[in-house]
């Protein structure tokens, strides 16, 4: 029933082929990241089995990253759980958005399915489905980007042990270019991002320095940095009604925000340091 | 000393699982509240900004190198926006200076 209300209104393009073409880009750039990060994982003592059921399970850069952070901190169980929450926070959103795509009735298993495999692009994909998502082509994109993932940071894990460590130290950079290029496109289109971004590279920058900050280990900080920054970023600049499409608008008196922000990161900096 | 490995997994999966299900599942409402709905569209953000810098420096074995791959990758994402072609230079780069230096 429903696959003919779709086809009958929007043509039977999105096919499982078409779902796994589209996830190409995603499972090349995922291949390289996870890479990245299972030479990482290598480093404080994953092995090769153990890096693919930590990204199998996890299916996320940041949350994945922060959680081999941690480990190698020895960080307790609860403080993994905190950081996990805020480096993923943003899933929370992305989740309530997806749901809004579905189609009247579709099932729990769909919603969890589609749900494992929630990643940045995953959800890039579902977004600009247009009408209601179609399972199948979801499934498809969701297994090719999973597969990207796992088979990359298993060859980490493997090869950064063999690979000579002018190799390993040039891949290591791969995860924090996958992370520049999440943040800074949008920016662009995003004075209040940039401002936000810009402000996160100074702040962080400080902290490491700042007497209370420095001491913390660096997922402690990263966690409550974000916490203060994001809680800023929302009261000076909140978004407008847009879950659906998770942009914010430019507010006209922009240039006014922009300089009231700058005040305030120069408080928050002044903090830091004292 | 070190934590276990697979109950690390364990409560990353839990944790990282639950947030993209349950909202997925049960809230099948739009979030309202502005300063939530705010503060959840700015933390992914600020998470990779923090993750990214100053980390990308203590990254490489002389700072100077991670430095340049910060600086190359902020200008190429301005610019492109391709995230592989991103990453590809930004490696490049770092191990091109290796070599040379």
């Amino acid at each position: 029933m429903e696959e003919k209300i779709n086809s009958s209104t929007l043509g039977d393009a999105w096919t499982p082929a078409k779902g796994a073409r589209d996830a190409i880009p995603v499972f090349l750039g995922y291949f390289a990241v996870a890479f990245s990060l299972g030479i990482a994982a290598g480093n404080v003592g994953f092995n090769a089995f153990q890096g693919f059921l930590l990204s199998v399970t996890s299916v996320s850069s940041s949350g994945e990253y922060a959680g081999i952070l941690l480990y190698s901190e020895g960080a307790r169980y609860i403080e993994l759980a905190l950081m996990i929450l805020i480096a993923n926070a943003r899933y929370l959103l992305m989740s309530c958005a997806v749901s809004q795509k579905f189609a009247p009735g579709a099932s729990l298993i769909q919603r969890l399915i589609i749900g494992f495999g929630l990643t940045d692009e995953m959800f890039g994909l579902a977004i600009m489905t247009p009408g209601y998502l179609r399972p199948s082509y979801m499934y498809a994109a969701i297994a090719t980007s999973v597969s990207g993932w796992a088979l990359g940071t298993i060859l980490g894990v493997i090869v950064g042990n063999i690979l000579p460590p002018v190799f390993v130290e040039a891949m290591n950079v791969a995860i924090f270019a996958m992370f520049l290029a999440i943040v800074i496109p949008p920016g662009k289109k995003n004075p209040h991002v940039l401002a936000a971004v810009i402000a996160s590279f100074v702040i962080g920058l400080a902290a490491s320095y700042a007497p209370l900050f420095s001491n913390m280990a660096s997922g402690t900080r990263v966690m409550i940095l974000t916490i203060i920054i994001a809680s800023a970023a929302a009261i000076i600049a909140p978004v407008r009604e847009t879950v659906g499409t998770v942009v914010t608008e430019v507010e006209e008196e922009y240039e006014e925000e922009e300089a009231a922000e700058a005040e305030t990161l120069k408080n928050e900096e002044a903090e830091d340091e004292t | 000393m070190k934590p276990d490995i697979y109950l690390y997994i364990l409560v990353m999966f839990a944790v990282t699982y639950a947030i993209r299900v349950i909202p997925l599942t049960l809230l099948r409402k739009p979030i309202t509240n502005r300063f939530v709905k705010s503060f959840l569209f700015y933390v992914p953000y600020v998470t990779l900004a923090l993750m990214t810098f100053p980390a990308i420096v203590e990254a490489t074995s002389s700072p100077i190198y991670g430095i340049i791959a910060f600086i190359l990758g902020v200008v190429l994402s301005w610019i492109t926006g391709n995230m592989f072609l991103v990453e590809i230079c930004c490696c490049l780069a770092v191990l091109i200076m290796n070599m040379l230096f």
